[in-house]
């Protein structure tokens, strides 16, 4: 029996990229135009859009790394027939995030304290008690070695994976050794993931925003939020090229365990986004609240309450059943919902902050994250041909092969 | 209750079993049961075993729990004993959230091992037949129920020819019933007399 080991990019494929590339690129110009050059407010809009679509899209492809990461610390095998889907698509790390970089750079460099009031603490008290957190220097620093860390440790782990194509099948020895080795970088990779994402990252770049409120939950819900996107995001990718007719090992088996995580990730999100938002009702401290005033009473209400129905009744009511489960069509449905769900949630985390009184959601927000779209789709896409789609030496393929839930 | 006659084949070898059940299937014998020492993964698609409808019994329990917590803590709180805490609404619905989450995976959990529990008649103070004491260490149990239509010896042949290792008929009870095995009574020893080894 042979495979479709090597992807070839399809001349559509390609082409759709590129448009949305461009529409990105389009939208990010007349943005400019239309905010940018404006007076404060609107330069914050615009730099806040940048923002949240950057971070958005670079965590989403480095959820990706994670998912192999952890599960390679887990002694996972499961995930071994498409695993070179998700390396793939953490390729992407690389350039989104130089974007994200340039971006959070720019605003500090170009002091958008419209955006991160800390830039000019004057003599405010709160903002002076946290400087030494939230000071440029360590913004910068913290910044970019996060994710210069994210590039050179995924790289690590993609090279390592890709050692195995040509040095042929490993014996039993040299699979243990392999196994070790994986684990000690997939674990440097998990450290900084935690370090990073998963604490100090969010607070830096978006819960800055509101600099003088402060929630210890933020980090872990933007994590779920984004790891639950890089699932729905590997999800789509397989079922992509599945229908092209690659990845002839990837069966119901495995896309009902990528369903489960996408519910189970899915109701994860919702115990963080309960939590935070209850402990702050609950206790009703003026200081807490504040973020919620404007979600919960003002402007931003329907796209709050909107954010919970996407992301939490939908998996849960849809996603429940095996057979939803094993359902290309729906899987595919609620993949695109659940990533549009969680960027909606990233618009309202960051643009809620920035400008209160009244919601702009227009051509502008559709428009860049069109862009990183095709960013995404165009990196991957080169990346995956890059390599076999098979990892077919890995200690762990087989069983892989005959996974069973 | 029920009293059925049986062909049972015990199989030592799963590599036995597998055509083995697909042979009985086809030649269009009634499987009863087969009984393994642990869980075979696929065996219940070989002998055609529908898909558990466990998960839909334990939606509607869930869905039970929900409705209990938010009707009683809400008729608690706004009919029965209305209380003032913290100045907080009547209908707090953020505060009942905790509850009702704890309350709906309670009532799913304990009605869906309840339910399991009687699909598999498994209560205390309730016996089973067992075919084969091997049948929890090491040997894979096929148990084959006669109708009215079962020629005996042609089927104790068929298993034979499939691989079985040791094959006899038993009469007994398929259903659970009231009694305990340490305590000896009637119907166990009327039900389950062995009729004939081979």
């Amino acid at each position: 029996m042979s495979f479709r080991e090597q992807f070839e990019i399809p001349a559509k494929y390609k082409m759709w990229s590129m448009i949305l590339m461009g529409v990105g690129l389009v939208s990010i110009l007349a943005g400019y135009f239309m905010y940018g050059t404006g007076d404060e407010h609107h330069e914050a809009r615009f730099w806040g859009t940048l923002l949240y679509n950057s971070v958005f899209f670079l965590l989403v492809v480095n959820a990706s790394m994670f998912f192999i990461c952890a599960t390679t610390m887990a002694m996972g095998g499961w995930q071994m027939a498409f695993r070179r889907v998700s390396e793939a698509i953490s390729f992407a790390v690389i350039p989104i995030g130089i974007i994200s970089g340039v971006i959070l750079l720019a605003l500090v460099f170009g002091h958008q304290h419209h955006i991160y009031h800390w830039l000019t603490p004057g003599d405010d008290k709160i903002l002076l008690g946290k400087a030494g957190f939230l000071n440029p220097t360590f913004f910068i620093v913290w910044t970019s070695l996060s994710i210069i860390l994210w590039i050179a440790l995924g790289a690590k782990m993609r090279s390592i994976s890709k050692e195995l194509d040509s040095s042929g099948p490993l014996s039993v020895e040299e699979g243990k050794k392999y196994i070790f080795k994986n684990t000690i970088w997939a674990s440097l990779f998990l450290v900084w993931f935690g370090l990073t994402v998963m604490s100090t990252v969010p607070w830096l770049w978006l819960m800055s925003i509101d600099a003088h409120w402060y929630s210890t939950m933020y980090s872990w819900y933007t994590f779920a939020s984004t790891f639950v996107a890089g699932i729905a995001l590997i999800t789509l990718f397989v079922i992509y090229l599945k229908n092209q007719g690659y990845l002839e090992l990837v069966n119901d088996e495995h896309l009902h365990d990528l369903g489960k995580f996408m519910f189970a990730f899915s109701i994860f999100w919702t115990y963080l986004w309960f939590s935070q938002y209850m402990l702050i009702w609950y206790a009703n401290i003026p200081e807490e609240t504040v973020y919620f005033k404007h979600r919960v009473q003002g402007p931003y209400r329907g796209i709050f309450f909107l954010n919970l129905i996407v992301n939490f009744l939908a998996p849960l009511l849809i996603l429940m059943r095996r057979s939803s489960k094993r359902n290309y069509t729906l899987l595919v449905f609620m993949s695109v919902l659940i990533i549009c769900g969680h960027w909606l949630d990233f618009y309202q985390m960051v643009i809620a902050s920035i400008s209160k009184d009244h919601v702009e959601f227009n051509f502008f927000d559709f428009g860049v994250a069109a862009g990183f779209v095709g960013l995404i789709m165009w990196s991957t896409g080169i990346a995956l041909g890059k390599r076999s789609l098979l990892a077919k030496n890995h200690p762990f393929f087989k069983e892989s092969i005959i996974h069973h839930t | 209750m029920a009293i059925k006659k049986f062909v049972v084949g015990s199989f030592d070898d799963e590599k036995v079993l597998f055509p083995a059940v697909k042979k009985v299937r086809k030649a269009g014998y009634k499987i009863h049961d087969v009984y393994t020492p642990f869980p075979i993964h696929g065996l219940d698609a070989v002998m055609g075993l529908r898909d558990t409808s466990l998960h839909t019994a334990g939606f509607i329990y869930g869905i039970t729990g929900t409705t209990t917590a938010l009707t009683f803590m809400s008729w608690v709180f706004n009919k029965d004993w209305p209380l003032n805490i913290g100045g907080k609404p009547h209908f707090p619905l953020p505060a009942f959230i905790p509850i009702t989450f704890e309350l709906t995976v309670l009532f799913s959990a304990v009605g869906m091992v309840l339910t399991f529990c009687y699909i598999c008649q498994l209560a205390p103070f309730v016996k089973k037949h067992h075919f084969h004491a091997r049948a929890t260490d090491d040997l894979f149990i096929m148990v084959l129920e006669c109708t009215s239509k079962t020629n005996e010896e042609e089927a104790k042949n068929f298993l034979a020819a499939a691989g079985a290792k040791e094959i006899n008929v038993q009469v007994a009870e398929a259903d659970w019933w009231l009694g305990r095995y340490d305590k000896e009574d009637e119907l166990y020893a009327k039900g389950t007399t062995e009729v004939a080894h081979s």
